[in-house]
Order: structure tokens, then C-alpha cells, then sequence
């Protein structure tokens, strides 16, 4: 028995008529194409397929399309117009080296998206914690926190900090 | 800070250019192996066994064939009538695809349900009943070894054993008598865990064969396409699979690590089935299969034994390994190295007798094992031989880093020769110790620390003094399969002075597409930003054995550099011509040549390679494109001195590190913020199997953390701060004096990390705890050791 479901995907109206057990990230992935959004494990570990519902983070692997419905998606390819301008955290990630293989990197900029849209100014602390539902194997997460007190910064209209590796 | 050559504008080596490929990344534009969709494509899921060890008895498909949606079930006898139920792993050993008749490990494949949609090849999984008749598995390496243990490799004929190599370097005799004769002898049983690397996307692949065009499409997750390619070829040849109409695409891949080298047979049995029904087959892994069924790393037990006088000198060191390799030798070693380079196990230091032996054996657990971000195996002996210093320089009384700088390899002896018969490249041991040393404040944390102890308080200062040995390889001694290990590069630049630029390699993270650019950059004076740099597509890059073991920049960058050197001679020809001087007359600087005495008189590198297609001289070739495939003379050795600083709560045995200092020498930099990165993520998987991972199995073969729930990957929260520096000390062998670094902390982090604990241990006379040191055994410890007692 298939459901339909209206679910505003990165602005955009989508009408679907879904499984009632299909996965929310199935349905951003396979019936909307959007594969900035990824898969990185089965027990809701990774935070790789996080995106923002209503704008809260949620990780899309652990929630049924039809729990959507009604609601208002971001993923990845709709915090920024194609061709940029860039959000300050995408802008942060390319400037700190937040990211190696790019595979936890839209999981990680939309956890932070929400992350600093409730608190503009966190302490590092409060992003290691804050992004601690998100694993990244690549870059050991310094240059992550780094890239997301940048993107705080940036977002307080104060000075950026560097951006040199410090690598004495 | 490093010294640049070139303007920033051309972005040539040692510049922090921020990453080429970042783009896509940030904005979801990757493209993984899993966002591929084809016409028509089916997709693949696979029913594994529930048992470590067990006789198949029937496969009723049945249900699952009434599944809407399941085209097809495969089993191992499905496969046999084409022979592809076996195949060889990369160290010329067998492994099933599927079976046919006996399953040797838990989450070994045991057959495929195709189907029209990811769903319905799952619900087709769920609806397959296979009845299994258990029997006892062998799960201890040591007992796997014993007369009376079961033969596990019945389908090798003869064989009455479970042991599969044995493999030796050093010099044993010699080695015997310094021990006989030694004031101090060290002796240490340790075990390197099972771990795997967690790569976050998974492995999987799309197979597309073409019935018309008897060509296929591999897309697959792996770090060495063309190897694949060849092995492919090999496997499947006798059903028609040529290597000519075979192309290996390895697209972004989500992280290696090792772990997607190897071939799984999820690869071949959805190549099998695309080539049997001629439509695109997808097959992508769940995590929990990653994690229970790829490739492992690890798993040797070392004894590991260190001879040395009073005074503190060391004299030999002999180490005895048993290796686990599960149900197969799947390792991805060199094949005349079945040990890896374990051998460097002698570390930095100067001595001239040690002895080194190995056994592999078989058990019931999933094969293996490859590197886990470190050259092959280095990681077991510097985990081996910076333990056993620590506990040399704790015996006799004397601190630890005056104990390394007493031993280490003096600047001024290198090329030195090392008693498993390696030669060092190069090396500044003591600098690199100094300064981490005067990073962390040493002298103060040792005074800090003696006023905590005699608090009662524990706290330990840990430090790692490793060498490295990456870039495999020579060609006389580095084959995998017989292919030697070269790596290639070519290089394309067009009329219009802008490039492409291919390699043999694969990036999986790495930035290859910004530091090969800018090794090009260097030697042509072409900006970096207008190199485009390729690689992952067996039809357009030039032949290579691919990533893993830190080999890439000494290989296939050294690659980039030889062929840009190839160009500039052209171009130096061609500038001669245009300039109407002789060849001699002219002079290099960055992105021009320059008549000498006459320095406007000059030609651009843009202005060159335009007169190449332009108005080239006659009977020269037309065009500006030359290729490179790199036979390294030398391994390279890089080296770094890490030192790690924790505090431990004595009640609870948690673990706290509160600075973590790693200066690495990887030679010459070319990008310090990649190479910084490749460092901070290296650390992070040093913590991780020192304190955190290590795959568990109990006595019949089930493994019991075989998710991300229980397996346990350091989040931020418990990845420490970095603080990370180097020393230079290039490659005198290497085209650009570089020397690979993605794994070197990795390498050396864990016995800092380790040392580090069991030097607050240490004042309730323990002397070892084997990695992954958590809380619980730090309480059993103190307990054993009387700590609580009152």
C-alpha cells in the first residue's frame, strides 16, 4: 500500500507516493536524486545522513519518509545556491581543511548549521559535544571545530581567525 | 614556516592551497560509488552465515524467489558451473565467492538475492533458509597451531596443518649470543588487536556488462583500479572478462584506510551476475557487513625481547610473531613480504643484531588483514619496539627520552643499514625528539609529575620515537600478484597552457587533486589552479598500483615530478627555438626560460607551450605531453617524535590525555595544511585502537561488537586537541626530497599514548597493559597491583 506524502525538499514541493517503510534517506536519495545526503552505517551512529527537518538535524536513516510528510527538508544541496555565494560553514570547512574525503562533510555542516543557529558563539567544548552524533574517520576534527568557530565568527560579523595550519 | 620557491599565484610546493576538490564536497556534489544509477539496474543483497564454522546442508529459495521484485538467488553452485565460486586473494592464497558446501567464518557470504529494487533484494534476503550443520570452530590462534587441532583448509589438498607461512629477516645466531651476553634482557608478550578501519562509506560497487559490446563497467570503491583491472582479468579471463574490455572506475571514495584494497566477493559475484544477465548490478554493503566481513587489520601476537647493558645502551632486540589471518591470508602485503614491512622493527635506533620470525595461521575468523592507515604492518613493530625501550629505560632506571637520544641513529650515519637489511634514506632522530620535547615542556611535566606522585596522584608522560618505512616500491623486491610497484604519471598541457594531469594512484581524501597540481606547479611554473588532476579511470590514467602505504607521493608525485622534468626539457628546446639561441644559453626560473646575460630575453612556459602547437621546430614532435611511470630506488623513511601527556583518575582507572605533541619529518612539505590534516586524522586513529577498538569474538566465532553501537569510534568528544609540528629532513633519493606522511601518526601514536599510561602506572610496579587500554583494565591493573589496598 503505497502513501502519499507532500514534503518541501530544499524549497521545493514534492508530491510522492511512498512505502510506508521507506527510510526518509531512501526517499532524498533514490527518489529525489539528491545523493549529497549519505549513508554511512545502519544503527544510527555515523550522522552521515543528517539533514535539517523543519530545521532541526535529524538523521535521516532513522526516520520513515511518511513522518515527513507535511514538514520542510534541507539537505546539503540546498543550503546554498548552485555557484555559491557559500554558507559561512561551507566557507569554513574549504578554508580550515574540515574535511578529507568529503563523505561525513554534509552530515557535519548541516549538524553545525543547526548547531549555531541556536547558539551563534559556542565554546569549543560545546561543539566537540554538539557534533559527537557525527563521525568523521578522516580528519581527526580539529580543523572540523576549527572550521565551525570560523563560521561562528563569520556569522557574528566579527574578525576571522586564521586559517594557516598551525604546524609549527 | 616552509620555504617557498614559487609565488603564491602558482601555488608550488609549500604553499597552503586550499583543496581543489573541496567544492564538490561542501556542496554535496561528490560522486560515490552509491549515487551511480543505471538504466535497468538490479540490485544485490547477500545472505551471510550466521556461523563461525558450519556444513552447509540445503539453500531453499523457495520463498524468497516469490518475493515481488527478486529476479534471481545465486549460491556457490551456481557459480561453480563458470568456476567462479573461488578466487585468489592478493597474497596468491584462495578464497571462496560463495560457498559450496562450508561456511569457515560468521558473516561469510553465502548466496545473493538479486532484485529490481534495494528493498525487495532485502526482503528476498530475509525469505532465504539455509540449514546449517554447526560445527566446533578454531578461534585461538595458538591452538589453531596444535597437532590435535582440526585441519580448517580441507579444500587444499594435502594440507594437514593450520599454519600458512613462515617467514624470517635478521640474524638469529648472532642475535642468541648479544642476548647470552647482555647485563639487561627484556621479555614481552603482547597482542596487536583485530581492529577494523571504519572507513564511513562502506564498500560496494556497480558491475555493468555489456552482452552486445562483451564489455565491462566496474565502478567500484578501491584504492588501486588498474591492479583490479588485471585481477579481474585473471579471475574471470576463461568466461571471456579480456583486460582490454574491462574499465575499473573507482569514483570518490569515502575513505580507504586499507580497508578497500582487497577483493571482496560481493565484487565478483555482482560482476558474475551482470556478465551472466547483462543488466547493472548494485551492490553496496550495510556497515554491520563492513564491519564483520571485510578485511581486519592487526592481529599479531609479538614476544617481543630487547638486550641492552646497564648503562642503557641497546645491543639487539628479537621479535616472534603469530599472525592471525583468519579463514584466508587475505592480507594485501607485498608478496615477498607475508610479514609486511614488520621488519623495520629495529626503529631508530643504533644497533647491530636483531632477529625477527613470523608464522601465520588459519582460524575461524574473517580473513585479512590489511593496514589500518599505516604501511604494511609497520604499526605492530614500532607498537613493539617503543614499548619495549620504555620498559628498558624504566628497568635500569634511566628517563625514557635521555634513554632514545643515548640510542638514536646519528644524523651523520645515514644511509644507515639496518640489522633486517632496510636502508634508512635519512633522518635527524635527535632534532625531532628536542623539539617535541621543548613543545611539551618536558623538563616541567616531569617535575609536575614527580609532585603528583608523591600526591598519590597518577599522571605519565609517554613518548614515541618511530621510523617510518613507506613508498613500496623498489621493483627488484616490491611486487603484489607479480606487478611490480611502480606508479605512474602523465601530464597533457594544452595549447592554451593549462593542464591535465593523470595518475596510476587514488585519492581517498588525501587532496591528491591540489598536491599533485602543485608538484607540477613547481617544476612547470603552470599555476596549480590551472592543473586539473585525474585519477580512478582505468581507460584515461596510466597504469598504477593505487593508494595505501603512504605510497603515493613517493611514487606517483615522484612520477609528476620526472615527467614535468621531461616537459621542461622539451620546452627548453623549443624555447631555444623561438629565442634563436643556442640550448646551453638558456636559464630556468620558475615558469620561464631566459636567455643568460639577457634576462628579457625571455620565453613563458604559456609562450612555450603554444610554439609546441603551434610553431614547433621542425622534426621535433607537435604537442606538449609526456608520462612517467616511477621505479623508486629506495623506500623512504620517514620518522617523527611524538609525546603525550595524560592524567588518570585513580578510582575510576579513566583516561584522560591532556597534550598530545607530534612533530613528524616527512622530508620536504608540499602542501603543510594537507600534510598538518593527513597528521590530525592519523593521531585520531592512533587513539582509537589505543584506547578504544578492537573487534571481540568469543569461543564459537560470533563476534560481539559487530555494529557502531559497540564498536567504538572516537567521536570529537573524545579525539584530543593536536598539537602537531615537524622537522625537515628531505628524501635524498626523491625527485622533490618528499617522503609520505597520511600514516606515520597513526604509526607512532599509539605506544606515545600507551607509554604515556603505563608510565602513571608505573609507581605500582606495572610494567604493560596491551592496547586498547580502557578504563577497565587500568582499575584491574592498580587492583592486581595492590593499588587499593589500605
Amino acid at each position: 500500500m503505497l502513501k502519499k506524502i507532500t514534503v518541501t525538499v530544499n524549497e521545493t514541493p514534492h508530491h510522492l507516493e511512498v512505502e510506508p517503510r521507506l527510510l526518509l534517506v531512501h526517499m532524498i536519495r533514490e527518489l529525489l536524486n539528491l545523493t549529497g545526503t549519505h549513508i554511512g552505517c545502519d544503527t544510527t551512529s555515523c550522522g552521515a545522513c543528517t539533514i535539517l527537518l523543519n530545521g532541526k538535524s535529524v538523521k535521516s536513516c532513522t526516520i520513515l519518509a511518511v513522518q515527513a510528510n507535511g514538514k520542510s527538508i534541507t539537505t546539503i544541496e540546498g543550503l546554498a545556491p548552485e555557484g555559491g555565494p557559500l554558507t559561512p560553514l561551507q566557507e569554513g570547512f574549504k578554508e580550515n581543511h574540515g574535511l578529507h574525503c568529503g563523505f561525513c562533510t554534509p552530515g557535519m555542516i548541516l549538524r553545525a548549521t543547526e548547531l549555531l543557529a541556536r547558539n551563534n558563539n559556542p565554546t569549543e567544548e560545546e561543539i566537540r559535544w554538539g557534533i559527537s552524533g557525527n563521525l568523521c574517520r578522516c580528519t581527526g576534527y580539529n580543523n572540523i571545530v576549527k572550521a565551525i568557530l570560523y563560521a561562528s565568527a563569520k556569522m557574528r560579523g566579527e574578525a576571522l581567525p586564521s586559517t594557516e595550519p598551525e604546524f609549527v | 614556516m616552509t620555504q617557498c620557491k614559487t609565488s603564491k599565484e602558482i601555488g608550488g610546493m609549500g604553499h597552503s592551497l586550499k583543496r581543489k576538490e573541496d567544492a564538490r564536497f561542501i556542496q554535496g556534489k561528490g560522486h560515490y560509488v552509491d549515487d551511480i544509477k543505471l538504466p535497468g539496474m538490479l540490485y544485490m543483497d547477500i545472505v551471510r552465515s550466521p556461523y563461525a564454522y558450519a556444513k552447509i546442508k540445503s539453500i531453499n529459495i523457495e520463498e524468497a524467489m516469490k518475493v515481488p521484485g527478486v529476479i534471481t538467488v545465486v549460491t556457490g553452485k551456481d557459480l561453480e558451473k563458470y568456476k567462479l565460486h573461488w578466487m585468489p586473494t592478493l597474497m596468491s592464497d584462495t578464497q571462496m565467492v560463495l560457498p559450496t558446501d562450508t561456511v569457515m567464518y560468521q558473516a561469510q557470504e553465502v548466496c545473493a538475492v538479486i532484485a529490481t529494487s534495494k528493498y525487495a533484494a532485502r526482503d528476498g534476503r530475509e525469505a532465504v533458509k539455509v540449514e546449517y550443520e554447526p560445527m566446533k570452530p578454531v578461534m585461538d590462534p595458538f591452538k589453531s597451531l596444535d597437532p590435535a587441532a582440526p585441519v580448517l583448509r580441507t579444500d587444499k589438498p594435502g594440507k594437514k596443518d593450520n599454519h600458512i607461512w613462515h617467514w624470517q629477516a635478521g640474524d638469529k645466531e648472532k642475535t642468541a649470543q648479544v642476548f647470552a651476553n647482555a647485563d639487561v634482557v627484556i621479555k614481552q608478550q603482547m597482542h596487536i588487536p583485530r581492529i577494523h578501519v571504519v572507513s564511513i562509506e562502506t564498500c560496494g560497487c556497480v558491475a555493468d556488462y555489456d552482452k552486445v559490446n562483451h564489455h565491462l563497467t566496474m565502478y567500484m570503491t578501491t584504492q588501486a583500479p588498474h591492479a583490479i583491472r588485471t585481477v579481474i582479468a585473471l579471475v574471470a579471463g576463461h568466461v571471456g572478462l579480456s583486460e582490454e574490455r574491462i574499465r575499473v572506475v573507482s569514483p570518490d571514495i569515502g575513505g580507504g584506510f586499507g580497508g578497500k584494497v582487497p577483493v571482496y566477493p560481493g565484487y565478483v559475484i555482482a560482476i558474475a551476475v551482470s556478465f551472466l544477465v547483462g543488466k547493472p548490478v548494485k551492490w553496496i554493503e550495510d556497515r554491520s557487513e563492513n564491519l564483520q566481513a571485510d578485511s581486519f587489520a592487526r592481529d599479531y601476537h609479538i614476544t617481543a625481547e630487547l638486550a641492552g647493558t646497564k648503562e642503557g645502551k641497546i645491543l639487539a632486540t628479537r621479535f616472534k610473531v603469530l599472525a592471525d589471518h583468519g579463514y584466508t591470508d587475505a592480507a594485501a602485503n607485498p608478496s615477498k613480504f607475508p610479514l609486511g614491512l614488520f621488519s623495520i622493527c629495529t626503529g631508530s635506533y643504533d644497533y647491530n643484531a636483531a632477529f625477527v620470525e613470523a608464522d601465520a595461521v588459519y582460524t575461524n575468523k574473517p580473513p585479512g588483514g590489511v593496514a589500518y592507515r599505516c604501511s604494511f604492518r609497520v604499526t605492530e613493530a614500532v607498537q613493539a619496539i617503543e614499548r619495549l625501550t620504555d620498559m628498558f629505560a624504566k628497568k635500569i632506571g634511566k628517563d625514557p627520552a635521555e634513554l632514545r637520544m643515548q640510542n638514536f641513529i646519528k644524523k651523520e650515519d645515514f644511509p644507515w643499514h639496518s640489522p633486517t637489511g632496510w636502508i634508512y634514506d635519512s633522518g635527524n632522530y635527535q632534532a625531532g625528539l628536542q623539539k617535541a620535547m621543548d613543545v611539551v615542556g618536558y623538563a616541567a611535566l616531569r617535575k609536575e609529575q614527580a609532585e603528583k606522585q608523591a600526591r598519590g596522584e597518577l599522571m605519565g608522560i609517554g613518548i614515541s620515537t618511530f621510523t617510518e618505512i613507506v613508498g613500496a616500491g623498489p621493483s627488484k623486491d616490491f611486487d603484489i600478484l607479480g606487478i611490480k610497484m611502480f606508479d605512474s604519471a602523465e601530464i597533457r598541457v594544452h595549447p592554451t597552457g593549462k593542464a591535465i594531469a593523470r595518475f596510476g594512484t587514488k585519492s581517498q581524501g588525501q587532496g591528491h587533486e591540489t598536491t599533485y597540481a602543485q608538484i607540477i606547479a613547481e617544476e612547470l611554473g603552470i599555476p596549480a589552479e590551472n592543473i586539473q588532476v585525474e585519477e580512478g579511470d582505468t581507460d584515461t590514467a596510466p597504469y598504477g598500483l593505487g593508494t595505501y602505504a603512504s605510497r603515493s607521493t613517493p611514487t606517483a608525485g615522484a612520477a609528476a615530478a620526472v615527467a614535468s622534468r621531461k616537459l621542461r626539457d622539451k620546452a627548453r628546446k623549443i624555447a631555444a627555438y623561438l629565442l634563436e639561441v643556442s640550448e646551453n644559453d638558456l636559464e630556468w626560473e620558475t615558469g620561464k626560460f631566459f636567455v643568460k646575460g639577457a634576462p628579457e630575453k625571455s620565453k613563458t612556459i604559456q609562450e612555450i607551450v603554444f610554439a609546441a602547437y603551434t610553431n614547433h621546430p621542425q622534426g621535433m614532435e607537435a604537442g606538449f605531453e609526456a608520462t612517467h611511470y616511477y621505479d623508486p630506488p629506495n623506500l623512504t623513511f620517514p620518522s617523527g617524535a611524538y609525546i603525550c601527556v595524560v592524567d588518570i583518575d585513580k578510582e575510576t582507572g579513566a583516561i584522560h590525555i591532556r597534550r598530545f605533541v607530534a612533530i613528524d619529518d616527512c622530508g620536504n612539505i608540499i602542501n603543510p595544511m594537507i600534510v598538518q590534516g593527513q597528521v590530525h586524522g592519523g593521531l585520531t586513529q592512533a587513539v582509537a585502537p589505543a584506547m578504544y577498538e578492537e573487534l571481540i569474538y568469543d569461543g564459537e566465532g560470533n563476534i560481539l561488537n559487530g555494529t557502531l553501537m559497540d564498536y567504538l569510534v572516537p567521536t570529537a568528544v573524545e579525539s584530543p586537541k593536536w598539537e602537531t609540528g615537524h622537522t625537515c629532513t628531505p628524501s635524498p633519493h626523491h625527485p622533490i626530497g618528499a617522503k609520505g606522511v597520511g600514516e606515520s601518526p597513526t604509526v607512532g601514536g599509539p605506544p606515545a599514548i600507551a607509554n604515556a599510561i603505563i608510565d602513571a602506572l608505573s609507581p605500582f610496579g606495572i610494567t604493560h597493559i596491551d592496547i586498547p587500554i580502557t578504563p577497565y583494565k587500568v582499575w584491574k591493573a592498580l587492583k592486581e597491583h595492590g593499588a587499593y589496598d589500605k
